[in-house]
C-alpha cells in the first residue's frame, strides 16, 4: 500500500471513530452485557482498526467489522483472564456471549442506541447520575468535559458514573427498550434528562459564564437522535422547544456580556433557520393530539418567535396556553410565568396581584425570578419601595453573576 | 435473580389495607412462580434491637432507626431483572399508602 492510502485508511478509521463509536459501543453493551467490558472492547477494536486498515484496506462495512472485532477481543480477554481465575464462571460467560449472533443489521443497531438511552436514563438511577451517564455513554463526552460543563470536580463525577454502572450491573437494570405500557413514564425520564442538559447549557444556573454552548448543542443532538429513533409527540415537541429557545441565543446577551430580556431583544438576531424548524416540529407535535408539557412550552415559544416585537406578541394566546399547561401540570413556576403574561395582556397591576398571591401562599419564596418579576412590575407601576425590596431579595437569591449584575443595574436605576 | 421488597409505611395507615388483599397478592405471586418468601410483621412497638460490642450483647427497645415510615413486612421475589421487580413491587397493596424498597440479593462471596 502506498503512503497516501495508508494515511487515508488511518484518517478513515478516525472519522469512523467520531461518527460510529457510540453506535458500536451501544451494540457491544448488548452483546457483552457490561458497560466497562464494552468500553474496553471498543478501544481494542479501534486500536486493531488503526493497525489493520492501513495494511489490509478499509473493510466494506466498517461498523460491523468494529462490532465483531470488539466482541472477539472481549471474548479473548475473558478467556485469557479465565486462566488465572475460576474457569467455570468465565466459560459460562463466554458461552453466553458466543450464543448471541452479532446482528449487524441497521434496525437492531438503532434499537441498541435506544436501549442505551433508556438504560442511562433509568428512573432507578439518581437524576444526577442519569445526566452524567447519558453525556458519557450516549454522547461520548469525557468525564473531564462533563465535570467542566457542570462546574463540578472530575473525581466526583467519575465516582457518580462508576456508582451508576455498578447499580446497572448489581441491581440488573435491563438493557432494553421499554414495553409500550411502560413507555410513557420511561420516556418522561429521558426527556427530562435531555431538557436538563439543555437548560444547564442555556441558563447556566451558577458561575460566571452566562451560556455554555456545548451542553445545549449536545442536548439538541440528543433530541434529534430521539426524534429519529422514537418519534413520540413529546420528543418532537421537546426538540422544537429547544430549537426555539436556542434561536434567541445571540440576542439574549449584550456585547458586554449582560442579559437582554426577551422583550428587549433585537429580534433580527434570532436564528430564522432554527425558528422555522422549531415551528414545524411544534406544529407536528400539536397535530398528534397526544402532546404534553414540552409541546405546550414550545407552543408558547412559537408565539414569541412569530411576533416582530414584544408589543406585537399575542399575549392572550400565551395566557391561554399557560392555562392548558397549568391544568396538565400544575406548578407555581408555570403560575408565575402565566402571571407575567397576564401583566403583558392586562397591565402590570394584574400581574402584581397574581404574583403576590403565589408568594403569599408561601410558594417560590426562594426563587429569585419570582422576586425579580415582582420587582419589575412594581417598578412599572411606580411603586418604588416595593420594587426596591423585591430587587434586593432577588439579588440575594440569584446564583449567577450576569443575572445579579442585571438586577443590580435595575436597582440603581430606580428613582430615589 | 432474587429481590427483597421491603414494605415501609406509617403504621396508622396499615389499617387502610385489608389483610385479605395482601394475602391475595401473595397467592398471585405464588401462582406465577415469583414467590420465594413473604411475611407481615407485628407493630414496631414490639421491635427489639440487638448489638454485640466488645463481645457484650446489648439489647434495647425499639427499632434500629426511628422514622415516620416503619418496616411492616417483606416479599422475597424471583424476577428476571429490576424492571420486572419494579412491576411486582408496584402491585404490593401497601405501595399505595407507603413505599417499597427494592433491593437485589447479594450472593455471599465464599467458595
Amino acid at each position: 500500500m502506498s503512503e497516501t492510502s495508508t494515511q487515508s485508511a488511518h484518517s478513515i478509521a478516525e472519522s469512523v471513530y467520531r461518527a460510529e463509536s457510540r453506535r458500536v459501543f451501544a451494540t457491544l453493551v448488548r452483546l457483552l452485557g457490561d458497560f466497562d467490558v464494552a468500553e474496553e472492547a471498543l478501544h481494542d477494536a479501534f486500536h486493531a482498526a488503526l493497525e489493520q486498515w492501513p495494511r489490509d484496506g478499509v473493510p466494506e462495512n466498517p461498523r460491523a467489522w468494529l462490532v465483531s472485532t470488539g466482541r472477539f477481543k472481549a471474548i479473548d480477554g475473558i478467556r485469557r483472564r479465565a486462566r488465572f481465575d475460576s474457569i467455570e464462571d468465565h466459560a459460562e460467560h463466554v458461552e453466553n456471549i458466543a450464543d448471541e449472533s452479532p446482528q449487524g443489521d441497521d434496525e437492531s443497531i438503532e434499537d441498541d442506541r435506544l436501549r442505551l438511552i433508556f438504560t442511562c436514563c433509568h428512573p432507578a438511577l439518581s437524576s444526577d447520575a442519569q445526566v452524567a451517564l447519558t453525556l458519557r455513554e450516549v454522547c461520548g463526552l469525557t468525564t473531564e468535559e462533563i465535570a467542566q460543563a457542570f462546574l463540578s470536580g472530575a473525581p466526583t463525577l467519575a465516582q457518580r458514573i462508576v456508582r451508576a454502572k455498578a447499580k446497572i450491573r448489581d441491581a440488573r437494570i435491563p438493557y432494553e427498550v421499554p414495553t409500550p405500557d411502560e413507555l410513557p413514564q420511561r420516556l418522561e425520564s429521558v426527556l427530562r434528562v435531555v431538557y436538563l442538559v439543555f437548560n444547564e447549557g442555556y441558563l447556566a444556573s451558577s458561575g460566571s459564564s452566562l451560556t455554555r454552548v456545548d451542553l445545549s448543542a449536545e442536548a439538541i443532538r440528543l433530541g434529534r437522535l430521539l426524534v429519529d429513533l422514537l418519534p413520540e409527540p413529546e420528543a418532537v415537541g421537546l426538540l422544537g422547544l429547544m430549537l426555539l429557545h436556542e434561536s434567541r441565543r445571540t440576542a439574549r446577551t449584550s456585547s458586554t456580556g449582560g442579559i437582554v430580556l426577551l422583550n428587549d431583544q433585537d429580534r433580527s438576531l434570532w436564528n430564522r433557520e432554527q425558528i422555522a424548524e422549531g415551528l414545524a416540529l411544534i406544529e407536528r407535535a400539536l397535530a398528534s393530539r397526544r402532546f404534553g408539557p414540552y409541546t405546550l412550552q414550545g407552543a408558547i415559544a412559537a408565539v414569541h418567535a412569530q411576533a416582530t416585537n414584544a408589543d406585537a406578541t399575542d399575549w392572550a394566546e400565551i395566557v391561554g396556553i399557560y392555562d392548558v399547561l397549568l391544568r396538565l401540570e400544575p406548578s407555581p413556576v408555570v403560575e408565575l410565568n402565566r402571571a407575567v403574561a397576564v401583566a403583558m395582556r392586562d397591565g402590570p397591576a394584574a400581574g402584581v396581584a397574581l404574583i403576590e398571591t403565589i408568594l403569599g401562599r408561601g410558594d417560590l419564596q426562594d426563587y429569585h425570578l419570582a422576586h425579580a418579576a415582582h420587582a419589575d412590575l412594581c417598578r412599572r407601576l411606580g411603586e418604588t419601595a416595593k420594587a426596591r425590596r423585591s430587587y434586593q431579595r432577588a439579588i440575594t437569591l440569584s446564583r449567577q453573576d450576569q443575572e445579579r449584575q442585571f438586577l443590580e443595574r435595575r436597582l440603581t436605576e430606580l428613582p430615589a | 435473580m432474587k429481590y427483597l421488597c421491603l414494605v415501609y409505611l406509617e403504621e396508622s395507615k396499615l389499617r387502610t389495607i385489608p389483610d385479605s388483599e395482601c394475602k391475595a397478592y401473595g397467592e398471585g405471586l405464588r401462582s406465577n412462580g415469583r414467590w420465594l418468601a413473604a411475611e407481615a410483621l407485628q407493630s414496631v412497638q414490639t421491635a427489639t434491637t440487638v448489638r454485640v460490642r466488645n463481645s457484650k450483647v446489648s439489647v434495647t427497645d425499639g427499632p434500629f432507626a426511628e422514622t415516620k415510615e416503619q418496616l411492616a413486612g417483606f416479599y422475597l421475589v424471583d424476577a428476571k431483572d429490576l424492571n420486572e421487580a419494579i412491576q411486582l413491587a408496584s402491585k404490593i397493596p401497601p405501595a399505595r399508602v407507603g413505599s417499597i424498597e427494592v433491593r437485589p440479593v447479594r450472593e455471599l462471596a465464599v467458595q
